[in-house]
């Protein structure tokens, strides 16, 4: 079994008129399976109420599934004594960087997490010192929050997720609110933290240049699980994806429509450089 | 505009008093504000102002920085001497209006204390905030409340809500001036008219910003309970409270000083 597994889950939102009585319900997560392994770098995408948020929320016990089963480190997630280690092996980065900062001092937020878990107080000085030099923000320990950038903010929320030791981190829709600089520093440092620490990611994200290097994606419409694979099987169905009003890459649209004018590429192209190779240029 | 507002303003600078534990400035502060009024002769104000002339120059904080922190509250003192010096009653000294209106020594006296007291009480307050960061300010604070906690005053969470309260003051002042901005983009007015029409030019202002600070708070909260946040219990610190050498010598000051005051100003 991977860190973590959902079998058939759904959940409901439930809505209610002003004077609470249910109204009906909507299925924002419907009948979804999934079983990720320790040390991947999954891609979850899908477009504004596709249901990808809701999702994310079961893997880090905010939401209890209606239906059906989360399992995160082996543990089920409505069982109530496993929340919180569940919350400590699967950490949770939100859209909001304002908002989820919590300290007054760049490395004080970082603290946070490891203070609520009762580290001693040397540990938390050195959790504190490497995930800030993991996330490249060791020279902004000093700094107050409101003075940095939105991708360093982001920065600093990532790690005060790593100061936990996770072994999963989930990031729901990180970089949603920066800038395309901003994006870059927030993907290049989730990146590394796959790459080297071997925690697994879990982006959830709609920009579609962030999950060309994911080991796996599912696309999500609906609250159903619309498509899986590699990224290169989902962006060689480029007519499914529009389908699912999402966007594919520039690069890999252009490879795409070349090929409908009878071009010989191959599918699923990524990026320049490969599309440069398959033209022979 | 907003910008301006500046909140238990720091003043940086490294210095004794700025090194200081939190609970000696909070707990001296309390103490020094306290002893003012236990004085009843001039010379007790006077061992009081050597006091307060030592911690300022020990601080090495500007004395115009000091006094230009007074000003507002100029206007307080200036009413509560001039209702002590009249409205108090014994011996005559002056009489204006055929003995309605007069001055008293006694009023003359507790006019002159008041005044002594007011000044030192905010002078003294106002070099704890300018030394000490909100945040060592509410760590004190929870520490020294904790005899609180036997008596169910829930000490953590109090201090936990301060502390918030001042990481989010220069966010929503940023979204406060953000949506000035927009709704005088769209014609309103928050400069002009008398008193209740800019009250009510306020609605637009405040409404929007209530919801989003309700929404933040939500978020807030769900993004400290990933981070296991469930209480003060079983917390470590990361900056936990010790005291040094330098907070002991600075209690037997406080003692020392607290001694001659009394010995001095109930003579």
């Amino acid at each position: 079994m991977g860190i973590i597994q959902a079998m058939h889950v759904v959940y409901e939102y439930v809505r209610r008129d002003e004077e609470g009585n249910v109204e009906g319900s909507i299925r924002a997560v419907d009948d979804v399976n999934l079983d990720i392994a320790q040390g991947d770098f999954i891609a979850i995408l899908g477009h504004n109420g596709s249901g990808k948020s809701t999702l994310a929320k079961h893997m880090n016990a905010i939401l209890c599934p209606t239906e059906g089963t989360v399992w995160v480190d082996g543990k089920d997630t409505r069982q109530q004594e496993a929340v919180w280690d569940i919350r400590h092996s699967a950490g949770m980065v939100f859209q909001n960087p304002d908002n989820q900062i919590i300290g007054q001092v760049v490395e004080e937020d970082v603290g946070f997490g490891p203070e609520n878990m009762g580290v001693p107080t040397r540990e938390i000085w050195e959790r504190v010192e490497e995930s800030l030099k993991a996330v490249g923000m060791y020279q902004y320990r000093k700094h107050s929050p409101n003075k940095l950038s939105g991708g360093q903010k982001q920065r600093v929320s990532i790690a005060g997720v790593l100061a936990m030791h996770p072994k999963c981190i989930v990031l729901d829709e990180p970089t949603a609110m920066l800038d395309p600089n901003g994006r870059k520093e927030v993907i290049r440092a989730v990146r590394a933290l796959n790459d080297v620490e071997g925690i697994t990611i879990i982006l959830i994200t709609h920009y579609m240049e962030e999950i060309i290097h994911a080991d796996k994606v599912f696309v999500m419409d609906q609250g159903k699980i619309a498509m899986q694979g590699t990224p290169r099987e989902i962006f060689s169905q480029v007519e499914r994806l529009k389908g699912l009003r999402l966007d594919v890459p520039q690069v890999t649209l252009l490879a795409w429509e070349l090929k409908k004018q009878g071009i010989d590429l191959p599918d699923g192209i990524l990026t320049a450089q490969e599309l440069v190779e398959a033209l022979h240029l | 505009m907003l910008r301006d507002i500046t909140l238990g303003q720091y003043y940086q600078t490294d210095s004794v008093i700025h090194r200081l534990d939190p609970r000696v400035k909070l707990g001296g502060t309390i103490l020094y504000i306290i002893s003012l009024f236990f004085f009843e002769n001039i010379f007790g104000y006077l061992v009081a102002a050597a006091f307060l002339a030592v911690v300022i120059a020990l601080s090495r904080i500007p004395f115009k920085y000091i006094v230009k922190g007074m000003k507002a509250i100029l206007f307080l003192l200036l009413i509560t001497v001039i209702f002590n010096l009249f409205l108090t009653p014994g011996t005559p000294l002056v009489e204006f209006f055929g003995g309605r209106i007069r001055i008293t020594y006694e009023g003359l006296k507790y006019a002159v204390f008041m005044a002594i007291r007011l000044s030192f009480l905010i002078v003294g307050s106002s070099i704890m905030t300018l030394t000490t960061t909100p945040n060592n300010l509410t760590d004190g604070m929870e520490r020294m409340m904790r005899p609180l906690k036997l008596i169910r005053v829930p000490v953590h969470e109090i201090t936990m809500m301060m502390s918030i309260a001042l990481r989010f003051i220069p966010i929503l002042l940023e979204e406060t001036d953000k949506i000035m901005k927009a709704q005088m983009a769209r014609g309103a007015d928050f400069e002009n008219g008398n008193l209740i029409r800019r009250a009510k030019a306020m609605v637009p202002l405040l409404v929007p910003l209530f919801i989003s600070a309700i929404r933040r708070a939500n978020d807030l909260a769900m993004a400290m309970e990933a981070r296991c946040y469930r209480g003060g219990e079983g917390r470590t610190k990361m900056k936990p409270l010790i005291y040094q050498s330098r907070d002991r010598i600075a209690y037997l000051s406080l003692a020392i000083y607290l001694v001659c005051g009394i010995v001095v100003g109930r003579l």
